[in-house]
């Protein structure tokens, strides 16, 4: 008897990824935590074990294949499969009225969910559960909002609207999907021409992070009214830091860089400038303060743009900063970033400049209300003023562009959150004596 | 009315009136299906209610009266012996079967469901035949089988009339009391049976071919209940295998094998309960093209819909817990899904009771199942010594036990071993059902004193909040 393997939840949120490798076929074995897919989801790869051990008999997905939790990945003849097998008729020796075990899993011709062996079923009251026959959504797709992961009423009203007001996956503008809780973006986007009247086109699905990033920008740019003010900092005494250290921290198997200067003075902005650590709550009415301060570094890789976050990053020193965004930046690299190293940051920073930009004016992460861009820092002529007298001198220039969002923050608020980051990372001293 | 080829059409057809086919004829009829129902009874009711639970709670309870007028004596109230008149008993019985009978005939008729008294057997795939009965074939658009099961005979025991070799059935009918009963089968059927026997007056043995009684449900419950049985039985003979029953004039002599050794002893009358067996065979599944599986159980899915999309089971026919209450839930899916709604039989907490003194009941996982499954639980008890309602009853046998996921606190399992748990399981399976966790019973208040604060202390064990134990364990 077979055991059909469906795609787990892949946690908070998530319900379809690409498959990114199968690394099983028909016929082999399988032990139970084994890695058999490799599945990618909102900008992360997770890596799938098999729930029981047996052998593959059917393998119904391929790479490059969008599934859904739920979806039946793999059929396995095994262990599992025989646990599963209906009730024996009462034997001789057993009681009347037949054993009166109450063990649903017992029913013949029902046989149990794989995957679930340790967990049971889906927590929901028989209402809710009727509820989703009713609807026709697979209990184990939603959400849970209950206590322990428990399946409510609501829930399952809510899985339901969104599957009803989602635009067909070949949709090619990609845009109307409502990702902001509570607050469907509804865009009337004008159909796309043919263009193929101007010449040849090809078509390939939008996947993985390119699609992520789509929504997300999307998102981010039709709820955030943004407003960015820019400057050039002078970070000549901090590059002569940053170089005279460097070595040092290599040796720890960090790279000192100035973004990692820039996550923590960040760090420290945030803590002077709470407002900039906050979410807006519209439905509320409430404005969300923060009393953690977890910074997202965006990083560019060849398969898209991801921005995994340092957790605590007023508790970390510089040097252990360096490390762990090295080693963050490696995992980006390497399709290893988990999906929860992706959540819950409160700020953003994205340096152009390691990529030889200059000026740039990034779009928030939402729900962030601010992101810091920082460009390429080059030598550049500066007019200083020494003993009454103007002469030109070669500083080590770096423009830094803030964007905030004018629902939260106002210009004042950026000027002087960008002018406080200008004077930390111009001199190293006032850096230290800020530090949090 | 002539008997011949008469041939009727009906859009739901349930064979069998048992606790499953009456739940499904009813709720198909009130959504508004034309219904049919065969029964080979006079009234519907099955097994259930002539010939299983409702007699056998009808004595039970007698049973309970007995032995609590005699425990009377230790509280200062003293009462006669009891004078038992059999004649009255069985009366009393045929009474309460009358009156809940003669209402399923009432809310059948009310209901406009057609009751055709007859047997039947599939003809093909849309048609039954009707033997014995005034219409000779009936053609369905859908159809429920809810045959129900039989007492499995002691292998190579002849069925004879007037045997005293009787099954279940015939004891329910209450011939005699005699001198000495045995009883093969450490079930509840056994258990339950050989209880009112016993309280009858009967010197009861028990024989069980197993290692423990009642097969299936936790020890530590089972043990609270053979501590009392011990006292009421005669002899428990476990890990035992009967050689041969041979029936004599007025007597059954029984040879048995215990531990190596022979026994042979002569009982008046010999009861056996091992089992029962789906009611399949000779119903022309096979013609119906209706799949059962090695042991004769009809093979369904979760709409209880079997390998012919339009004809359905429910019931001891497909196998699982042959309980009344399992058999009216699916006959219920089975008729609603018939008319289309999307039901479907996805119980998690399927109660079961064993109506001995003191009763058995529990719902959910079972300890023994949570260990087979390797699940990480946490198991906790609280022993009836300490409920001060049992106290006043004089019935501190008894425990309560709660088995809880570890990791998410969520009520996974309840067993109850005491007097009146049939009640008090309900609560728990409610529990279940809603995805409750521990802190929501434990912070649930329970009436004091009663026995429902047992359920509520077990819980509060787990939280490190009970009142009336010492439970060093602290959990936030």
């Amino acid at each position: 008897m077979a055991s059909v393997f469906k795609l787990p939840d892949l946690g908070e949120g998530i319900h379809e990824g690409e498959i990114i490798a199968v690394l099983v076929k028909p016929g082999d074995a399988v032990t139970e935590g084994d890695t058999i897919l490799e599945v990618e989801t909102d900008k992360a790869t997770v890596e799938i074990p098999s729930p029981f051990t047996g052998k593959v008999t059917t393998v119904m997905v391929k790479p490059g294949d969008i599934v859904n939790v739920g979806d039946v990945m793999i059929e396995v003849d095994g262990e599992e499969a025989a646990k599963s097998t209906p009730a024996a008729a009462p034997q001789a020796k057993t009681e009347e009225m037949a054993s009166p075990a109450p063990a649903t899993e017992n029913r013949p011709g029902v046989p149990t969910a794989p995957g679930q062996k340790n967990n049971g079923p889906v927590p929901a009251s028989p209402a809710t559960r009727r509820l989703a026959r009713e609807l026709e959504i697979d209990l184990s797709r939603v959400s849970p909002t209950g206590p322990a992961g428990l399946v409510t009423a609501a829930d399952v009203r809510a899985f339901s609207d969104n599957k009803t007001t989602a635009p067909p996956a070949e949709s090619p503008t990609g845009v109307a999907e409502p990702t902001a809780p509570g607050r469907p973006l509804v865009i009337d986007v004008p159909p796309l021409p043919d263009f193929s009247k101007w010449g040849q086109v090809t078509r390939q699905p939008l996947r993985s992070i390119r699609r992520a990033t789509a929504k997300q920008m999307a998102v981010s740019w039709a709820q955030i009214p943004h407003v960015n003010s820019q400057d050039t900092m002078d970070v000549t005494r901090l590059e002569e830091l940053r170089q005279r250290h460097k070595v040092g921290i290599e040796a720890m198997g960090g790279k000192l860089s100035l973004t990692v200067f820039a996550i923590k003075a960040a760090a420290t902005a945030l803590s002077t400038y709470p407002n900039f650590n906050t979410t807006l709550d519209i439905d509320a009415g409430e404005i969300i303060y923060k009393d953690y301060c977890h910074i997202g570094v965006a990083v560019n890789t060849p398969h898209g743009l991801v921005v995994p976050v340092i957790r605590d990053v007023d508790k970390k020193s510089i040097g252990a900063l360096a490390v762990e965004l090295s080693e963050m930046v490696d995992r980006a690299r390497d399709k290893k970033t988990g999906v929860d190293e992706l959540k819950g940051g409160c700020f953003t920073i994205t340096n152009a400049g390691a990529v030889g930009g200059g000026l740039f004016s990034p779009i928030i992460n939402y729900p962030e209300v601010a992101i810091l861009g920082m460009g390429q820092a080059r030598w550049q002529p500066v007019v200083k003023s020494v003993d009454g007298k103007h002469e030109i001198v070669p500083r080590f220039m770096m423009p830094l562009v803030l964007t905030i969002d004018h629902r939260m923050l106002d210009g004042a608020d950026a000027i002087g959150f960008l002018n406080f980051m200008g004077r930390t990372l111009s001199d190293p001293e006032a850096f230290l004596l800020s530090m949090v | 009315m002539v008997m011949g080829e008469l041939a009727q059409e009906t859009g739901l057809l349930v064979i069998g009136g048992g606790p499953g086919g009456y739940a499904a004829a009813f709720r198909a009829a009130d959504l508004g299906l034309d219904v049919t129902l065969v029964e080979i009874a006079e009234r519907p009711g099955g097994v259930c209610l002539f010939r299983g639970c409702i007699p056998s709670k009808t004595y039970l309870y007698l049973s309970e009266l007995i032995f609590d007028a005699r425990r009377a004596g230790s509280m200062g109230l003293t009462f006669s012996e009891p004078k038992i008149d059999l004649e009255g008993i069985r009366n009393w019985k045929a009474s309460v079967v009358n009156k809940l009978s003669s209402g399923l005939l009432t809310l059948t008729q009310q209901r406009g469901v057609q009751l055709l008294r007859g047997r039947a057997t599939f003809d093909g795939p849309d048609t039954v035949r009707l033997h014995d009965a005034e219409i000779s074939r009936i053609k369905f658009k859908h159809a429920i089988i809810a045959t129900g099961s039989h007492p499995i005979a002691f292998p190579g025991v002849p069925r004879k009339k007037e045997s005293r070799v009787i099954s279940s059935t015939e004891a329910l009918d209450l011939p005699d009391v005699p001198e000495k009963l045995l009883v093969i089968g450490g079930g509840y059927v056994g258990l339950e049976l050989g209880s009112v026997y016993a309280s009858l007056g009967s010197r009861v043995t028990l024989i069980e071919h197993g290692k423990h009684l009642l097969p299936g449900v936790d020890k530590d419950l089972v043990r609270v209940l053979k501590k009392r049985i011990d006292t009421i039985f005669t002899a428990i003979e476990l890990e035992s295998e009967i050689l041969s029953l041979d029936e004599q004039a007025h007597q059954v002599a029984v040879t048995y094998k215990k531990g190596g050794e022979e026994h042979t002893e002569t009982f008046d009358r010999v009861l056996t309960a091992i089992g029962r067996k789906p009611n399949t065979s000779g119903l022309g599944l096979e013609t119906a093209d209706v799949k059962m599986n090695e042991n004769g159980f009809i093979i369904i899915d979760e709409q209880q819909r079997t390998s012919n999309p339009h004809i359905f089971a429910v019931g001891d026919v497909v196998g699982g817990a042959m309980l009344a209450h399992k058999a009216s839930r699916e006959g219920k899916v089975a008729a609603e899904v018939i008319a289309g709604q999307p039901s479907a039989f996805d119980v998690r907490a399927m109660p079961a009771v064993v109506y001995t003194d003191p009763q058995i009941a529990w719902c959910g996982i079972t300890e023994t199942e949570a260990k087979e499954q390797g699940r990480a639980v946490e198991i906790k008890r609280f022993p009836w010594k300490i409920s001060g309602r049992a106290a006043t009853m004089g019935l501190d046998d008894g425990l309560t036990k709660m088995i809880i996921d570890a990791e998410t606190r969520r009520i996974l399992g309840v067993g109850i071993v005491g007097r009146a748990t049939e009640g008090l399981i309900a609560e728990a399976v409610l529990a279940i059902e809603m995805g409750a966790l521990v802190d929501d019973m434990a912070l649930s208040i329970h009436p004091h004193p009663t026995l429902s604060e047992t359920e509520s202390e077990v819980a509060e064990i787990f939280l490190g909040s009970a009142t009336h134990i010492l439970s060093p364990a602290k959990k936030k």
